[in-house]
């Protein structure tokens, strides 16, 4: 195990999430969920609303991201969101509420493309929240 | 000539004025140490942007999406304008909104025309007293705003140059350069050339990515991010460059209150030394009377 540890950046516009090493790092490409260990091949993805999580040395960091993508070059694996999140610090009440609203605009808007479009990714934003959440 | 009563009142006024703009002062000093926080947390984050998308414009045709492409014959261009929701901040207004008829006259020159987009009251109330039509305007976003106030904007702005209505896309807006110096600062947000982006990226060999999903549907996903990350960095440069002018403005505001105080002060003492001479000089005066 002589080989170099994974580097992991979570960059968002408000803050610098995470900066770590990690073995393994998974995140919720658009195209399927995919895994990254070091040496991977330089990579580009556009990254789905979903979970990422990593770990290091057995423990594993849940995160939900939204909007962003990722570039892995050999060392290393830069995440830029436009949401980033632990687990622990979503505040699964407001999530809540996010969904019920998000709901009831899909229940309204049914007809209008574009809303429809924007409720849709903010229900999906609300339920990864809470599946995050509840890790 | 004032009297004793109205210059008390007058020194009583400004004590008051200065009790506002020395509050003012403050809360602009805390506004701008939040407005400067959040600048430095965004930095990690448009670096990263700026590197990845340098690697990856190596190499890559402008054809490949609208965003690269220039228009041969430019007849109309969008102008976004930031300025604040409020006044009482020096010539931190004046500067963006001379600063946009400036860049207006000179299109107008060459025949083209402007679509003007205002971000903030003062620029909106300013174009509109002027019967200028706006395309879009945005208002009371300066006091409380995030990323999404600045994806919204640059959506529109996105959807002029995406179905054609113009063919180049700027932004004006104030470049916090200390808190002593803001200047307007023009920048050109569409349509993306490369070498631009480039100039910021880290040298040495271009990567060959692996794209996911292909390169082109990569693009259409990553460019309109690129320009939500370039408004959003105009929105904290403004307000941070708001915050300090209006700073700055009332520690002078201050700072003439307490000279003003000073000299009416002394005008006062003045009339009073010279009320009681007066005084003095009738009782004097009736007594030398009465002896007589």
């Amino acid at each position: 195990m002589a080989e170099k540890q994974l580097q992991l950046e979570v960059v968002t516009p408000d803050r610098k999430v995470v900066s770590t090493t990690a073995d393994i790092v998974v995140c919720p490409g658009v195209e399927g969920q995919f895994g990254v260990l070091v040496g991977h091949v330089p990579f580009l993805s556009a990254l789905d609303i979903g979970e990422m999580y990593y770990r290091e040395g057995g423990k594993t960091e849940y995160l939900a991201v939204s909007g962003g993508f990722a570039e892995v070059t050999g060392t290393k694996i830069t995440i830029v969101a436009e949401a980033a999140e632990f687990g622990r610090e979503i505040d699964v009440e407001r999530a809540r509420r996010a969904r019920e609203r998000a709901e009831a605009r899909l229940a309204a808007a049914k007809t209008e493309q574009i809303d429809w479009a924007r409720a849709e990714a903010a229900l999906r934003r609300s339920m990864v929240r809470m599946k995050v959440a509840a890790r | 000539m004032a009297t004793l009563r109205d210059l008390r009142r007058k020194i009583a006024a400004v004590k008051k004025t200065q009790q506002i703009t020395k509050a003012m002062n403050m809360v602009a000093a805390a506004k701008l140490r939040g407005a400067q926080t959040r600048m430095e947390n965004f930095r990690p984050y448009a670096e990263s942007f700026a590197n990845m998308l340098g690697n990856l414009s190596r190499g890559i045709e402008p054809e490949i999406h609208p965003f690269f492409q220039r228009a041969p014959v430019v007849e109309k261009v969008g102008l976004v304008l930031m300025t604040a929701d409020r006044g009482l901040c020096g010539s931190f207004n004046v500067n963006l909104i001379n600063a946009a008829v400036k860049f207006m006259r000179e299109k107008d020159a060459a025949g083209t025309g402007v679509s003007l987009t205002c971000v903030g009251r003062k620029g909106r109330d300013f174009f509109r007293r002027r019967k200028y039509e706006l395309t879009n305007s945005y208002v009371d976003v300066w006091n409380k705003f995030d990323y999404t106030n600045a994806q919204v904007v640059a959506r529109e702005a996105m959807s002029e140059f995406l179905t054609g209505q113009v063919q180049e896309v700027y932004l004006i807006h104030a470049e916090f350069i200390n808190v002593a110096i803001q200047k307007p600062k023009l920048v050109k947000l569409l349509p993306i050339s490369p070498e631009e982006t480039t100039e910021e990226a880290e040298g040495g060999a271009a990567l060959e990515y692996i794209f996911e999903p292909p390169v082109e549907q990569f693009l259409e996903f990553l460019l309109p991010k690129y320009v939500n990350t370039l408004m959003y960095h105009g929105f904290l440069e403004n307000s941070a460059s708001e915050h300090a002018a209006r700073m700055t403005a009332m520690d002078n505001a201050s700072n003439n209150c307490k000279e003003m105080i000073t000299q009416l002060t002394l005008v006062m003492n003045k009339a009073r030394q010279a009320a009681i001479t007066k005084e003095l000089m009738d009782i004097v005066g009736g007594a030398e009377a009465l002896k007589g």
